[in-house]
């Protein structure tokens, strides 16, 4: 009995050590936010001591007017926004792939495709100089706009489509009368919703981290994403040393949505990734 | 992060150059017409200032507040290398670069060389200010060319010897003068226990420093050609020196600006470190227990009795090309660097060190420092500032020559290499950048 049980307390094992190796470096971020003045070097760098989260964060919040708080804010519009909006779109672009033939389907589709392989780092100056022709550089919609496109999640949309929503249902709608696009926020959305999940969650991670688009675009301070905000202070570490310990806690308190983004969305996802593999 | 902070400049740039190649002619129509006027502009203006100085705002509201016809709307962002030089660039290219731009003096030629700079030097209120600048700073946005500016000077970086009192006089070490005497007490200190220094092991920011104390002459330029001597006799004999140090296991190696760094001074492992007049508040806040425990002095000689020091860091604030009111934005940049309010201001939230001569005296730079014992430490970077040598000039393309050098560095401290070796490099790989990038240069 013993030998067939050892597969398990082994997966168990590697498991284990995966996951302590994932969580060090976040418990090494928790305790090192909480250092007073940022001493990082003070103390045992995993256990707590003179803990001071709180007066770190209060420090954080109200430095250079609450910027930081702004920041947050602006990530957030971003992420969401785009997120939201971006997924609608590659949603229903997957949806008319799969579901409409028309001449030049399989060329668009591939073009698409073409643009999961092109890196958004390397779009991000000719955008720039796109932007700055129209006058938007430097703007909330420099970042906003380019952020909606989601070609992986139109690739997505049009395989899920493809497999969860049977034509004979469409056929049945258009019988009883329902015109394409009801029938699309109707019943189609409601068959996609874990695709739906899935290509959100991947959305909002992609532009949460997006740090090349705003770095180029963004001059304007108030405008920047908390990845940029941090970024910005980090560099002046040097010479402002006292902006390390405002760089710790930020990235601490940056972490939070996207843990409650997961936590939240989760199940969703597994069972979004699942339902499409089997059928 | 700072690996980070220099692949993403390195990548920034890159992308750069291959949009600078299709930029075609227009370039030179722009040239003649900005270079030429200085003239004030008629009616309310408002200027673009882009710099990553804290808290600026408070400096600039000061501006704002007197001048309600020139309003300055500031922004912020990361340091230069850190993207805000790669943004200037694009944003020349795309035509809406902001009026003023905060640059450090190395990266200055890079901007002059790319045609990006408004010549201030027909315009009159700059030129006469050229006598309130110490006159090697001058150098630094002028690169030597009579009646051009291309910049306001606006802070200095001069090197001196900061080093634990309380360790040298325990130890009976004397405070060395010469660097002679500096690699006699690295012996002394490495018997009682520590390092008389760590020679940080990717940051050729200070070598350079201490290369230009040395009368190192990196670049050069005689109108048309640059010349690049990263080996020259000069540089080579403090490569030497420090390599001495590094093979006898006197200094440390840690890398700059980390927790490790911070680490080896706080916890009395190293004992001195040549920096520069801002390094003062990286001690103090790096090394908190070790506080009152410290002392500047003068920065050792090559021989005995000479009085020269290097500089490490230090920026300007410049007009760039685009911008349409040149005269207001001069106008700005002065007031920003040499009147007393702003640079009391810009030494209060962002500790920077003054350019201007009368800076050296203003009241906060007369007091008595706690960390460093109640010492006036000032006093001696302000003797300093008036001995770094003026002829020392940047190349156009740093960022790359920083990064090849610091690339070699690392090898040289761990042994796999030499610093001479490493300057060899980076000289060949400064000189191919530039070929690369049609920048004339003569071998």
């Amino acid at each position: 009995m013993a030998a067939f049980k050892l597969p398990k307390y082994a997966a168990m094992l590697v498991m284990a050590v995966f996951t302590l190796y994932f969580l060090t470096p976040l418990w090494w971020l928790f305790v090192a936010s909480g250092k007073k003045d940022g001493q990082v070097t003070e103390g045992s760098p995993l256990l707590p001591d003179h803990f001071a989260l709180g007066a770190n964060l209060a420090d954080l919040f109200h430095y250079n007017d609450g910027i930081f708080l702004r920041w947050m804010a602006n990530s957030i519009g971003y992420t969401v926004g785009a997120a939201l909006l971006g997924t609608l779109l590659a949603g229903m672009c997957g949806y008319a792939l799969a579901k409409y033939v028309f001449r030049g389907r399989e060329l668009i589709f591939n073009i698409v495709l073409g643009g999961v392989l092109v890196p958004a780092t390397a779009l991000a100056l000719p955008l720039f100089l796109m932007f700055s022709k129209v006058e938007l550089a430097n703007t909330f919609w420099s970042v906003f706009l380019p952020s909606l496109v989601n070609p992986f999640g139109v690739y997505l949309g049009r395989i899920y489509a493809a497999a969860s929503v049977p034509d004979e249902l469409l056929e049945a709608a258009r019988i009883d009368g329902s015109g394409e696009v009801r029938t699309f926020f109707t019943l189609s959305t409601r068959l996609m919703a874990p695709a739906f999940v899935t290509i959100f969650l991947f959305h909002f991670v992609a532009v949460w981290n997006n740090f090349m688009l705003p770095l180029i675009m963004l001059g304007n301070e108030r405008l920047f994403p908390v990845t940029l905000g941090l970024y910005s202070w980090n560099t002046q570490v040097n010479q402002h040393p006292e902006l390390r310990a405002l760089v710790l806690v930020g990235a601490f308190v940056s972490l939070v949505p996207m843990v409650i983004a997961f936590l939240s969305l989760q199940r969703f996802w597994r069972s979004g990734l699942g339902a499409g593999s089997i059928k | 992060m700072r690996l980070r902070a220099r692949s993403i400049a390195i990548l920034l740039l890159s992308t750069l150059s291959i949009t600078a190649c299709s930029s075609g002619g227009d370039d030179d129509a722009a040239t003649t017409a900005g270079a030429a006027s200085c003239a004030p502009s008629s009616g309310p203006v408002t200027l673009t200032y882009t710099t990553w100085i804290p808290n600026i705002e408070k400096v600039v509201d000061v501006w704002n507040k007197a001048n309600p016809d020139i309003q300055v709307k500031v922004q912020t962002g990361p340091n230069g290398n850190g993207g805000t030089y790669a943004n200037f660039f694009n944003q020349l290219k795309a035509g809406n670069a902001p009026d003023l731009g905060h640059i450090e003096y190395d990266a200055l030629p890079s901007f002059r060389v790319q045609d990006g700079l408004t010549d201030l030097g027909s315009c009159d209120i700059v030129a006469s200010a050229q006598s309130k600048f110490i006159d090697w700073t001058w150098n630094q946005v002028s690169f030597g060319e009579q009646g051009h500016v291309y910049g306001i000077p606006q802070d200095a970086g001069p090197m001196a010897l900061f080093y634990r009192k309380d360790l040298f006089e325990k130890n009976n070490i004397p405070v060395p003068t010469t660097w002679e005497e500096y690699a006699a007490a690295a012996a002394k200190v490495k018997a009682a226990g520590g390092y008389i220094t760590n020679f940080s092991q990717s940051d050729i920011n200070q070598f350079a420093g201490l290369a230009w104390q040395a009368g190192a002459h990196w670049f050069g330029n005689d109108g048309t050609n640059w010349t690049v001597s990263m080996t020259d006799d000069a540089t080579k004999k403090v490569a030497d020196y420090w390599q001495g140090l590094i093979d006898k296991k006197l200094v440390s190696s840690v890398p700059p600006w980390t927790p490790e760094w911070d680490n080896a001074y706080n916890s009395s492992s190293a004992w001195t470190w040549v920096s520069a007049v801002w390094g003062a508040n990286s001690i103090a806040s790096g090394a908190p227990k070790t506080s009152g425990k410290w002392a500047v002095a003068p920065m050792p000689q090559w021989s005995a009795g000479e009085k020269v020091a290097g500089n490490w860091g230090g920026s300007s604030t410049a007009v760039f090309k685009t911008s349409k009111h040149p005269y207001e934005a001069a106008k700005f940049a002065l007031w920003l660097n040499t009147s007393t309010e702003a640079l009391t201001l810009l030494n209060k939230e962002a500790n920077l060190y003054p350019a201007t001569k009368e800076g050296a005296s203003l009241p906060a730079l007369k007091e008595g420092v706690e960390f460093y014992g109640g010492q006036p430490i000032y006093d001696v970077f302000a003797e300093a500032s008036t001995q770094v040598k003026a002829d020392f000039t940047w190349g156009p393309t740093m960022t790359q020559t920083y990064a090849d050098a610091s690339d070699g560095f690392k090898k040289a401290v761990t042994g796999q290499s030499t610093l001479t070796q490493a300057l060899t490099d980076a000289q060949a790989k400064t000189v191919s950048t530039l070929k690369s990038q049609s920048i004339p240069v003569k071998e």
